[in-house]
């Protein structure tokens, strides 16, 4: 089953996939341009997972100083930051390097606590496509990456569907590309993840009891470029979603 | 949601929902010998903000011209604190294997109480709710350039409360004594008039790129030279006019 979360005549409804687009849990059934998209779920923690992909830390080895990695380089992100598909998501007048990440998103279904690799699967509700969009221009070297890079307002997009993790046979199998204006820009398997999907439910309930909401973003690989005020940007990932997303300028802000 | 108030909110262990009192009330039940523990009182998204005392800027001295640092900070360092770590009033925090001890990061809590976003320094003021005392509570470690999320995001991490004090209570957020006291032996003294940004920039600084929502807590930071704590202990963070918050540090499984 693919789940949505949308706002329709007035209320925010629990939607499922329909061949006409999607189907109210009241029976409506509205087409997709008629809805607007919201996050797929209610969203608890939020962690995201840099230099997952072997040819994403090759891309950008020069800025690191570390060369050897002990263990997965995680860090948070916070509910607010989040919109759905078909957003819009603010460029900041005068920067230089504002780029797209689009990344298979886990989303924990039930508590986890010391969860072995072996048992891991089992606290999977399912996935989503995630764009967490990244501004390096406001890169600085505390706590990286820093809010001001990661964790804006309306650059974490997520959805379309919260797709059950039953339905989805080998996450692990993925082929996902990120569309800039049509044109692929970015291509990359969830096969050559560094650390995969039950390293990293192991890994961070080691330490941190994960919840029902939670989700983690895992990592984006090589191809990242620079995207402007009108590009459309189109993550995707085969048999989770078509993620679409817009990028407008500050004047819409009133900026 | 706007969430205002005029007296303190606090949430009872057992009982049904927060509840609105006098300070007093909430200070009775707080220090009473034996008495009962609190839940947190809010459940929105915890910023820690970092290197924002200027002692504790000015304790990393010339190494922030240094990798791999490299310049000083510019805005707010900041990051989050998942919701698995806050905890209230008298809850017990339990030390992870392999810690000996833990570093104690008292601090203020500004409690929003309107949707935040873009807010002048001089309207700052007005979108708080009410202060609560934060215990931001670390494995200690030396480097903030990319710290694992370990150190700061064990569950209990956080404990917060025992109540929010309305914010038309205290009239001068960037005057708060904060003590810390070990079993009983006061070991750090520490001031917000000593913070980089005070509570009113920082609110600016930070609604500048990210929305704060009513119930999310920005910490204003730790001083310098935080004290540690180890199993067995009993911490009390005593904020004039805001607060006490005691909690104790066990060995031990999980809850």
């Amino acid at each position: 089953m693919k789940r949505a979360k949308v706002a329709y005549a007035g209320a925010i409804h629990d939607a499922v996939e329909h061949g006409a687009g999607l189907r109210l849990a009241d029976g409506r059934v509205v087409a997709e341009e008629a809805v607007v998209w919201l996050p797929p779920f209610e969203v608890g923690t939020v962690i995201a997972l840099g230099l997952n992909y072997a040819d994403h830390v090759k891309e950008l080895s020069k800025e690191l100083t570390l060369t050897s990695k002990d263990e997965p380089l995680a860090f948070l992100k916070s509910p607010g930051a989040l919109i759905g598909h078909r957003g819009q998501t603010r460029r900041p007048a005068g920067v230089k390097f504002m780029h797209y990440e689009c990344e298979l998103a886990v989303v924990i279904g039930r508590s986890a606590q010391n969860v072995k690799r072996e048992d891991a699967m089992a606290c999977v509700a399912g996935y989503c496509v995630a764009n967490d969009y990244a501004i390096r221009d406001y890169l600085e070297n505390y706590y990286r990456p820093n809010l001001r890079v990661k964790n804006r307002d309306t650059c974490t997009v997520l959805g379309p569907w919260l797709v059950d993790a039953a339905d989805v046979s080998d996450p692990h199998r993925l082929a996902l590309r990120t569309l800039v204006n049509g044109k692929v820009t970015q291509q990359g398997n969830t096969r050559d993840m560094i650390d995969d999907i039950p390293a990293l439910i192991e890994y961070l309930s080691s330490f941190m009891t994960l919840g029902a909401g939670d989700v983690i973003l895992t990592g984006t690989p090589d191809g990242v470029v620079n995207v402007n005020v009108g590009d459309e940007v189109v993550t995707e990932i085969d048999g989770i979603g078509r993620l679409v997303n817009t990028v407008v300028g500050d004047a819409l802000f009133g900026r | 949601m706007i969430f205002m108030l005029n007296q303190a909110l606090a949430h009872l262990q057992g009982a049904p929902l927060a509840t609105k009192a006098p300070v007093a009330h909430w200070e009775t039940l707080a220090s009473t010998a034996g008495g009962r523990a609190f839940l947190p009182p809010t459940r929105g998204t915890v910023y820690g903000t970092l290197l924002n005392h200027r002692d504790a800027l000015a304790a990393l001295g010339e190494q922030v011209n240094a990798a791999p640092y490299k310049a000083p900070p510019q805005a707010p360092v900041l990051y989050i604190k998942p919701r698995n770590t806050v905890v209230g009033h008298r809850v017990p925090v339990r030390v992870p294997g392999g810690a000996t001890e833990l570093e104690i990061g008292a601090t203020l809590g500004v409690v929003i109480g309107r949707t935040a976003s873009r807010v002048s320094e001089a309207e700052a003021l007005a979108v708080v709710a009410g202060y609560t005392v934060v215990n931001d509570i670390s494995v200690p470690h030396a480097s903030v350039y990319r710290p694992s999320m370990r150190f700061k995001c064990h569950d209990g991490f956080c404990p917060m409360g025992p109540a929010i004090v309305a914010r038309v209570l205290v009239p001068n957020p960037d005057a708060l004594d904060i003590a810390v006291a070990i079993d009983g032996e006061t070991v750090q003294h520490s001031n917000t008039a000593g913070l980089v940004r005070p509570v009113a920039r920082l609110i600016a600084d930070v609604t500048e790129f990210m929305t704060l929502f009513p119930g999310d807590v920005l910490t204003v930071g730790v001083a310098a030279d935080a004290p540690r704590a180890c199993a067995g202990q009993t911490v009390t963070i005593t904020i004039d006019g805001v607060g006490q918050l005691e909690n104790t540090l066990v060995t031990g499984a999980a809850a």
